[in-house]
């Protein structure tokens, strides 16, 4: 599959991830699939949960995975995946990352160096576990409902 | 009639891209041996090696989650619905820098890592951690004790004070081979004892506008056992403006109260107090007493809740305030707002920097008392060359009780502005309290009343107990 993203959400993403440096951003990422598409249409920033390590580790709570389903739900999307930042990093899962991950979504990446963004990766778990995938981006100036 | 379990979008590929299923059972458990029975792919994310639920895979029934119900051991009807929530976790590789437990830590904190709020990953963050304990007193001594225990690897302690023998009721950290030495020393001793795993940082000094950026920016989260409102404040408006988590506890007689303040999070000590009390409104433990057992309740409430941040566990008391009550052995709990008003963490805040809190808390320069005071000694030698000399205690009854200097009269303080028809103004009058503190207000009472031969015993019966007569015993 290949993700694709508008201009905006990669700026958004990007955006997202200075602000909240140097803590970890995150968020969802609401869309559709056509074919072999991961199309995205509209991004949920959430805040990031954890308050013992926010520098090094995200967390989005189950109340808010469902809130933010449920919204784009209404709106006829999916959760196609969820993005994240890290600080001072390049935009690598770690094995954190990967004990951590869910099948099938998009886990996108963006390094922030010392306050900019960078480098923005996206990537899947293997059906067994076994490891994380590189998976396209695909950027399009589309005309798009977001958010 | 089914129980319909509702699949989230990442796990539809492995059940036929369906988003929700009808199954049978009678518990939680016996439904996702089912789903995981039927579809066997499905079964590495849901479940670790070791077979338990992984910790970012939530189950609900109906609305409520599992893990506040009985685990895989809840029961369903039919009509329930049974729903899968992700949560997403994650984060770059320096958590997995965390700091290595020995051997020895593991078999010493093994009650820690069989506990799946804790467990290694939980006990590597309490080794990273960074604490600073402002006061080594009746609080900090029981948050010392049990974060050097539990495995905090650093603590920091302030304080500038020597152990004396009055504070061994309830300053369990301290012990009675260590009255004379500084409260810094005999803490590290005991903590080295209790835990050598525990780094412990030193700062012999008063927590000053000056010092306190420097040293509170070099901790993780602040644990405040002051016992004055100018470093309560200044501890406060410090955690403000660096952003660090505030566990707040105080206590005073029988009662105490605690609270979390991080001003991202919630409100700040000035949401809740924004201006302090005037000064010698609210006693000190030195004057007013407090019942031994009461700090060690309080401060392992700051100890606990120090614990669940560095965690990330539980609720947290931010926003609430914890009052309790030794006498009642009650415990009530109070909401917190954040004052949007407020002046270092509202919207508009006008504290951006420390400022003088010993000004702020209308504690200035001591007045002048030139000529006011009198030695213990001097009070002795005048005193038999003038038996007409009236010396007032102004202290309560009980504290007569204890000890009395033979020939005083007992007025305490409240008392004293109704009964100053039974005072000779024409005698010279000495006022005496226990250190010299209560007499002094005695002093300007007296003095605004007209009577102008007034002075203060200096150091109170506590210097004469020293000085001039060692039959009484000091306390």
């Amino acid at each position: 599959m290949t993700l694709v993203l508008d201009a905006r959400h990669v700026a958004a993403i990007s955006r997202h991830g200075e602000a909240d440096y140097p803590a970890e951003a995150c968020g969802l990422i609401g869309g559709a699939v056509e074919a072999h598409r991961k199309v995205a249409v509209q991004l949920v920033p959430l805040a990031n949960q954890r308050t013992d390590s926010a520098r090094n580790r995200y967390l989005i709570d189950p109340e808010s995975f469902r809130r933010a389903q449920e919204k784009l739900e209404r709106d006829g999307l999916e959760v196609l995946g969820v993005y994240h930042s890290h600080p001072d990093h390049p935009p690598a899962p770690s094995a954190f990352d990967r004990e951590h991950a869910w099948p099938w979504l998009s886990y996108v990446i963006v390094g922030v160096e010392r306050g900019r963004a960078g480098e923005m990766k996206s990537w899947v778990l293997a059906e067994d576990r076994g490891s994380f995938d590189q998976e396209p981006i695909t950027t399009e100036e589309r005309k798009v409902v977001w958010q | 009639m089914a129980v319909t379990v509702l699949i989230p979008t990442p796990l539809r590929p492995f059940v036929g891209g369906r988003d929700a299923l009808e199954l049978e059972g009678e518990s939680v458990g016996e439904l996702l041996d089912r789903l995981t029975g039927e579809h066997v792919a499905l079964k590495p994310h849901l479940f670790a090696t070791d077979g338990r639920l992984r910790s970012f895979v939530n189950v609900y029934v109906n609305d409520r989650d599992i893990r506040q119900l009985s685990q895989r051991e809840t029961p369903v009807k039919p009509g329930d619905t049974v729903s899968i929530i992700p949560s997403i976790a994650g984060g770059t590789s320096v958590a997995e820098e965390l700091p290595k437990l020995s051997h020895e830590e593991i078999l010493r904190y093994s009650r820690h890592l069989i506990l799946p709020d804790v467990g290694v990953e939980g006990q590597k963050k309490l080794k990273a951690a960074r604490v600073l304990l402002v006061g080594a007193g009746g609080l900090g001594s029981p948050a010392a004790l049990y974060l050097a225990a539990a495995g905090v690897g650093t603590l920091g302690l302030v304080d500038f004070d020597v152990v004396d023998k009055t504070n061994l009721q309830r300053q369990i950290l301290h012990g009675t081979s260590t009255v004379g030495v500084s409260k810094l020393e005999s803490a590290r001793a005991r903590i080295n004892d209790l835990n050598p795993n525990v780094r412990v940082e030193t700062f012999e000094t008063h927590l000053t506008s000056e010092n306190a950026l420097d040293i509170i920016r070099e901790f993780d989260i602040v644990a405040d056992g002051t016992d004055n409102f100018p470093t309560r404040y200044l501890v406060n408006d410090a955690c403000v403006l660096l952003d660090k988590p505030n566990v707040y506890g105080s206590i005073f007689r029988f009662e105490g109260q605690a609270s979390v303040f991080h001003a991202k999070r919630g409100p700040c000590y000035r949401c809740l107090y924004a201006e302090p009390p005037p000064p010698g409104l609210v006693p000190s433990c030195a004057e007013g007493g407090v019942l031994g057992v009461l700090p060690g309740i309080i401060g392992s409430i700051q100890a606990m809740e120090t614990i669940k941040l560095i965690l990330g566990a539980g609720q947290p008391l931010i926003g609430r305030l914890v009052l309790f009550d030794a006498l009642k052995l009650e415990f009530r709990e109070l909401k917190l707002e954040k004052d949007p008003d407020c002046p270092v963490c509202g919207a508009h805040p006008t504290v951006t920097e420390l400022i003088d809190y010993q000004a702020f808390c209308g504690i200035g320069a001591e007045p002048s008392y030139d000529g006011a005071e009198i030695t213990a000694q001097d009070l002795r030698d005048e005193w038999q060359g003038n038996p007409d000399l009236l010396v007032v205690d102004v202290r309560e009854p009980h504290e007569y009780e204890i000890a009395h200097i033979d020939g005083a009269v007992p007025i305490p303080l409240g008392e004293l502005p109704d009964r100053l028809a039974e005072l000779d103004g024409h005698r010279e009058i000495v006022t005496h309290c226990h250190h010299g503190a209560r007499s002094f207000k005695a002093l300007e009472i007296l003095k605004s009343a007209g009577f102008s031969k007034v002075r203060s015993l200096r150091g109170g019966i506590d210097a004469w107990a020293v000085n001039v007569d060692p039959s009484l015993p000091r306390y």
